[in-house]
């Protein structure tokens, strides 16, 4: 840890008139330094962290109290330089400047690097100190430093920068008590030493390794499971072959080891549910809460193991480090298109969910490349159609052989992964056409995820997924239980299919009889434009509330709706239509207007129809 | 097997390293290339390469970093050392 030179140590240099307002203290470094890691340590949030540059997009605000000294954290993309090349560096300039109408200038600026190579990632460190702010500088990464046998002396450091230096592990949390300190205002301004020519990178980087030299650093081996590593999921024959293996045990083990789960979950709310049913009279009330509540809200909470499962798989992906190889890897693919490898990160978080990927576009420095990503997005296969997948595969794919409702599954996610391709070559070949931006990507070095950041995915991943039940699922089978209920007659609720409900959805009929699908599927259709899993609540409800005794299980009762090409039909349709109004606000926000969230949704939306159009066709 | 030594950053095979002369690329990407570590002088290994053989990991000041070889081609190299014979 490191003693604050006495001569630096200067008491809080603060704007006169702000002494009760928080300071305002940045989170800057280069990217994949840790800054997200060390912003969730001092401020309790949880800000996603995962080892591949780029994960930080925007900033993002968190408070702390520290000895009654309010801090306002602001956690920030990571740069190279105060030269931003992409939108998500922007921001951090612009807040450096104060150019931020939110965020007031920051008082201080707590400057993250990784101590593992810290030579190069020291060349941030003129332009940041030439702005004059009280700087920390922190050393991050000290248990890898220390494990692959480098050394820094971290006072003498502090000496040369004219600013204090700690070194820490954001990671197991080493060290951060200077950083405390420091944030509470105990440092003040830098003393002033002699800095680079910051527009100049050759100069910064001399500079920077004058400081190591003088700071005796040694640098620590190459990690040598990052070598090797690398020589097997980048080898010719080994790579591709463990990357198809791997693929293949995700899907195998989200449909297998999910099945135990999800009935157990399933138990529970049918027994939960029983067990109301029972304890309350005979009412509306008991109605909506059973068949539409329990019956709607039920059918996708079911769904949570396995939204787990493979979140856990997103996860070790990403927090190992095997995203930026798998982005390696996809770039042919994605150059034949006219994408760049960098597209690939987005597509890949597009598997979990299609608004953080859609927000990760920002690191893409090529305007038309960022655009054409956004655009295709959506077509890759998001938790959200997990649970219609699986329940329709589960209604209409057989058991045996053991591989065919793996398979279908597979191919479902190639169809969205290859509609997304197609739909870029179009882009990139017409209206989206550029030149060619060089892909340069860094490598991160390879880490072992640690059961904790996998376990607070998991954790923030079932919030997410209960409170999108809580709100926007329970809230539209609300409204679907109220619309299948009215109008009364002879004070007694309607048959649905003469309710208002059922009246929409025999109006659509028509439209949507051509694939196979009938009024009921209609219903589901309308309501999971809120979100795709929506229409599995939508039936449990409609079944629900059909049904004379108890809820008709909700695989049997499709089986009676659809045939095997309607199902088909059903799983196309959801594939490639855009069932997702969050999405298409978002788009609309990351694209400055309407024009491109309403042509994309008009194309996912057409595509999904004539593809499930011609596979009812073909197939019946 | 003889040839001559590599121009530019693209003919360096697995292994082998050579000495960054120029880069020959507009302003902003020669710039970032620069931050990324670059810099003219600085000595750069070829490391693995994607399993089709494009683009190519670097080894360059402490870390790597994959290029195209579309942009590998625009990167000069001097006087290469074959340190463990291509």
């Amino acid at each position: 840890m490191s003693k604050v030179p006495s001569s630096s140590a200067v008491v809080a240099a603060r704007p006169p008139g702000t002494s009760n307002a928080a300071r305002t203290v940045a989170l800057v470094g280069p990217p994949n330094s840790g800054k997200s890691t060390l912003f969730n340590r001092l401020t309790g949030l949880r800000q996603k962290v995962a080892n591949y540059p780029g994960v930080t997009v925007e900033k993002r605000l968190g408070r702390t109290k520290l000895q009654g000294q309010d801090v306002l954290l602001v956690d920030l993309p990571g740069v190279y330089s105060l030269e931003p090349r992409t939108e998500d560096e922007q921001v951090t300039h612009d807040l450096l400047r104060g150019r931020m109408d939110d965020v007031p200038k920051p008082d201080a600026v707590v400057l993250i690097v990784d101590v593992t190579n810290l030579g190069r990632q020291l060349t941030l460190a003129g332009p940041i100190l030439s702005l004059g702010l009280p700087t920390l500088v922190v050393l991050n990464m000290a248990d890898d430093l220390k494990r692959r046998g480098g050394t820094v002396d971290v006072d003498a450091l502090a000496e040369q920068v004219g600013t204090p230096v700690a070194l820490v592990s954001a990671r197991t949390g080493e060290g951060l008590s200077a950083v405390g300190e420091f944030l509470q205002g105990a440092f003040g301004v830098p003393r002033p030493v002699e800095l680079p020519i910051i527009s100049n990178v050759p100069s910064c980087r001399q500079w920077s390794a004058e400081l190591g030299k003088r700071a005796r650093y040694r640098a620590p081996l190459p990690s040598n499971w990052t070598r090797r590593l690398d020589g097997v999921f980048l080898h010719p024959v080994a790579g591709p072959l463990i990357f198809v293996m791997v693929v293949l045990a995700v899907f195998q083990t989200i449909f297998q080891a999910a099945v135990p789960l999800m009935d157990g979950v399933e138990t529970m709310i049918a027994v939960s549910g029983g067990w109301l049913q029972s304890a309350l009279p005979e009412s509306w009330l008991r109605s909506l809460l059973i068949e539409g509540i329990w019956g709607g809200v039920g059918s996708v909470v079911v769904f949570l193991p396995q939204i787990l499962l493979l979140f856990i798989f997103i996860g070790v992906l990403e927090d190992s480090g095997y995203m930026a190889r798998a982005a390696l890897i996809a770039d042919r693919t994605m150059a034949k298109v006219g994408l760049e490898g960098k597209s690939f990160i987005p597509l890949i978080s597009a598997y979990a969910c299609a608004i953080p990927a859609i927000l990760s576009t920002r690191t893409i420095a090529n305007q038309r490349d960022r655009m054409a990503t956004i655009l295709i997005a959506p077509f890759m296969t998001c938790s959200a159609r997990l649970p219609v997948y699986t329940l329709v595969i589960a209604a209409f794919i057989p058991e045996e052989p053991v591989y065919a409702r793996t398979a279908t599954m597979i191919g479902l996610y190639l169809l969205g992964f290859v509609a997304a391709v197609l739909t870029a070559a179009v882009l990139k070949s017409s209206v989206l056409k550029s030149a060619r931006t060089p892909f340069m990507l860094e490598m991160p070095s390879y880490r072992m995820p640690t059961l904790r950041s996998i376990g607070l995915r998991l954790l923030d991943r079932a919030k997410i997924f209960l409170r999108r039940a809580g709100t926007v699922i329970m809230a539209t089978t609300i409204v679907l239980w109220f619309l299948a209920s009215v109008p009364l007659q002879n004070g007694e609720p309607p048959e649905i299919a003469e309710s208002v409900a059922g009246t929409i959805g025999r109006t659509m009929e028509p439209v949507i009889e051509p694939l196979g699908f009938n009024w009921r599927i209609g219903i589901g259709i309308i309501t999971s434009l809120a979100a795709r899993e929506v229409i599995v609540g939508t039936l449990g409800t409609i079944y629900g509330m059909e049904a004379d005794e108890g809820s008709l299980e909700l695989q049997s009762a499709l089986q009676s709706d659809l045939t095997l090409p309607g199902a088909i039909a059903l799983l196309i349709y959801f594939a490639f239509a855009m069932q997702c109004m969050s999405t298409v606000a978002v788009v609309r926000r990351e694209t400055g207007g309407w024009k491109w969230a309403i042509i994309q949704f008009s194309y996912m939306t057409a595509l999904g129809y004539v593809c499930a159009f011609a596979a009812y066709r073909i197939l019946s | 097997m003889t040839r001559n030594s590599p121009a530019t950053l693209a003919e360096l095979r697995e292994g082998e390293e050579a000495c960054l002369d120029r880069i020959d690329l507009p302003e902003p990407e020669a710039r970032r290339l620069m931050e990324m570590g670059f810099l003219p002088g600085t000595r750069i290994a070829a490391a693995r390469s994607s399993p089709f053989g494009d683009p190519r990991v670097f080894r360059v000041d402490g870390s790597e970093v994959a290029l195209r070889r579309e942009t590998a081609e625009r990167l000069m190299v001097r006087e290469s050392s074959d340190i463990r014979g291509g």
